[in-house]
């Protein structure tokens, strides 16, 4: 029904009557549609606004990931403390810059590809991805050297498993939120550059960076500054 | 970022935000090797990563230039199920301090 009320009101702007004149497919591609459209009620594009709803669930997920951790150590009395300042704190605190960093680039890049500099948008989005890519190396190293200390997933060396469960499933999920952030990155300033994709492409996967950005300070606090060896 | 005449002027526009940011977690490292007892520390450090996450959100994600309808549709929906996952607790002490085999 709804369609066939916009079919009706675009052959009443186009002046078109007698059913034969233009198909849906036709609307479309032409794109006139759009001006018949009602207002987005948020003034954004509708990509913009899927981002914040998917950035508002996976902000649940975290918490309840977060949350979870906060039940297990609490109930745990044998919670191990096993990071020292160095290297692990002082790694969280690289991280920590370079993560911040690349935001600040990513910023750039949004800028930059609004105001239509495509060659200083590239620069920014591919020195995001270099800090993206650090961030990730810097990552695994830090769990390489939990691995060659003796935690697993189910098991640590110095108290309750539990704690290599929640570590590893916390810094892991945002790992693969990093990863597929710079993933993500790539295609978009790759398509840009080729004028496939806009500024607002940029801008939505931006937003997508922030967030990964904001998850770590939230990470850094409750997993890492709690637990610190003395 | 709608009123960017020019591209580059946003680094030195936020650039005291991502200041203020980098500070935040300075702090954090600080604070967390003074003496607080566990519960001091979570509540300083969960009060701080919130500032840091109120800055990233409002400046960095531009929430604070997007209507105020997105961010009321938005942000108390998550504070809501934030808040109601705290519900938690009161189990999670029993199990510590209430268990038979509890020392």
């Amino acid at each position: 029904m709804a369609v066939a009320a916009f079919y009706y009101r675009y052959e009443a702007v186009n002046g078109k009557q007698g059913g034969n004149t233009v198909s849906e497919s036709d609307m479309a591609v032409h794109g006139h549609g759009a001006a018949l459209m009602e207002a987005s009620p948020f003034a954004i594009p509708s990509r913009k606004l899927t981002m914040w709803l998917f950035i508002i669930s996976d902000a649940v997920t975290f918490g309840a990931l977060l949350f979870g951790y906060g039940y297990l150590r609490t109930a745990s009395p044998d919670w191990p403390t096993p990071f020292k300042f160095n290297p692990s704190i002082l790694n969280v605190m690289i991280m920590t810059f370079v993560l911040i960093t690349s935001s600040l680039t990513i910023l750039g890049a949004v800028d930059s590809a609004k105001a239509g500099d495509k060659a200083k948008a590239s620069r920014f989005l591919w020195s995001t991805i270099l800090l993206g890519v650090i961030f990730a190396g810097l990552h695994i190293r830090e769990w390489f050297g939990l691995i060659d200390g003796g935690v697993r997933l189910f098991q640590n060396p110095w108290g309750s498993p539990l704690f290599g469960a929640t570590f590893f499933s916390i810094t892991g999920l945002h790992l693969l939120h990093v990863i597929g952030g710079v993933v993500a990155i790539a295609v978009v300033a790759r398509k840009f550059a080729r004028g496939s994709l806009t500024a607002s492409h940029v801008e939505t996967t931006g937003l997508y960076w922030h967030f990964v950005d904001l998850v770590w300070m939230f990470v850094v606090p409750l997993v890492y500054l709690l637990n610190l060896s003395r | 970022m709608a009123g960017s005449a020019k591209s580059g002027n946003v680094i030195a526009k936020y650039l005291p935000i991502y200041f203020v940011l980098l500070g935040i977690a300075g702090l954090e490292v600080f604070l967390a090797y003074r003496d607080f007892s566990i519960r001091s520390l979570l509540a300083i450090l969960l009060g701080l990563a919130v500032c840091g996450g109120v800055l990233a959100v409002m400046y960095f994600m531009h929430l604070a230039q997007e209507r105020r309808s997105l961010f009321l549709t938005l942000i108390p929906a998550l504070i809501f199920v934030l808040v109601m996952l705290n519900m938690i607790w009161t189990d999670s002490f029993r199990l510590l301090h209430l268990r038979p085999f509890a020392h």
